[in-house]
């Protein structure tokens, strides 16, 4: 079991980053870019 | 064939493009879905994606006009690999799972190891490093990797431009080099398994940082190894489990796991520290 606690800890602190992001509002700015055409990804750049 | 990951890798690219009616409509999906990073390499452009690329929005938040700390990006990549590490590339992501349909296709030459693959492995660093990292944090709205590499991209442009007269118009020398690249791993595919996982993707090269440790690992008994090589034969991305079974390489695909003779490799979640092989070569 003590080999996972790493693991457990990094997934936790993913939770928290993710947290925070979504305090700053960052899905709202995620969600922004991805609902649009990307023109760079698409080719026209 | 793993019939249980093929159908794994089949719901997953299904998942990722759950929006089925954008692909005949060409119209991309603009649901509460796209406030979440994926998993895998999904290009946020594809009609049928539902879900946010991590790697394009990590471009975005990077390469925006005032300097944004991604830490919700960071938080799904961070959580996805301490959790599944690679098993990511090997279940889950659609980008792979296409190249791995495109190597089963009959082809006359199929290789796997030559001089230069070795090398060829860094270039992903350099990829993630540059494209994904430095040059978008110098240059503001520019996301080097979408723009000028991202072969999921390509395929979301093709699919959109099919139905857009308007995009069909503005494609340009842009979307030749993007198109040439596109092509390039199409026919690598043929002929080598995974080449852009292999020598070109940063979101593989982030999760391979995580194999290490992920609780989605493997481990090899040393004390079962009769050191046949079979397991190291039988790898497609080129590891020896035995010399090194988490190795940033490995995408979990389980070909060594279910080809040793003897059991003596594992993976899962359940498993300890694997023992050396040098340790058993020395107890001998
Ligand atoms: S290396 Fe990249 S494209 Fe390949 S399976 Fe992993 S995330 Fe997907
Ligand atoms: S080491 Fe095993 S599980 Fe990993 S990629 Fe090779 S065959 Fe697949």
């Amino acid at each position: 079991m003590k080999r996972n606690i790493p693991c457990m800890l990094l997934a936790s602190a993913g939770v928290v980053l993710i947290g925070i992001g979504i305090a700053l509002g960052q899905p709202g700015q995620v969600l922004m870019k991805a609902v649009r055409i990307c023109m760079e990804c698409v080719g026209i750049g | 064939m793993d019939k249980r990951r093929f159908s794994i890798q089949a719901v997953s690219a299904l998942l990722h493009n759950a929006n089925l009616k954008g692909f005949l409509t060409g119209k991309i999906y603009q649901g509460a879905g796209k406030n979440i990073c994926v998993p895998g390499l999904n290009c946020y452009s594809c009609p049928g994606a539902v879900g946010a690329c991590p790697i394009g929005s990590l471009q975005g938040f990077l390469s925006g006009l005032k300097f944004r700390f991604p830490y919700y990006v960071l938080g799904f990549l961070i959580f996805f690999g301490a959790l599944l590490g690679r098993a990511v590339c090997g279940f889950l992501c659609p980008f792979g799972f296409f190249q791995e349909l495109l190597h089963k296709i009959p082809f006359p030459i199929k290789k796997n190891s030559f001089a230069g693959d070795r090398q060829l492995r860094w270039v992903k660093y350099a990829v993630l490093l540059l494209m994904v990292v430095i040059l978008p944090l110098c240059f503001a709205l520019t996301p080097f990797f979408c723009k000028y590499l991202c072969p999921a991209g390509t395929l979301s442009g093709i699919l959109l431009a099919v139905h857009d007269s308007m995009l069909r118009a503005q494609l340009g020398g842009i979307f030749l080099w993007k198109a040439f690249v596109l092509a390039v791993v199409i026919v690598g595919c043929l002929i080598v398994f995974r080449p852009f996982c292999k020598y070109l993707c940063p979101l593989g090269a982030i999760y391979g940082f995580f194999n290490r440790i992920a609780l989605y690992r493997m481990d090899l008994d040393a004390d079962r190894c009769v050191s046949c090589g079979k397991c190291k034969k039988v790898c497609q991305m080129g590891v020896d489990p035995v010399r090194e079974c988490n190795s940033a390489e490995c995408i979990r695909c389980g070909d060594c796991v279910r080809n040793c003779p003897v059991n003596a490799i594992h993976m899962g979640i359940k498993y300890g520290q694997a023992k050396k092989h040098s340790e058993k070569t020395t107890a001998l």
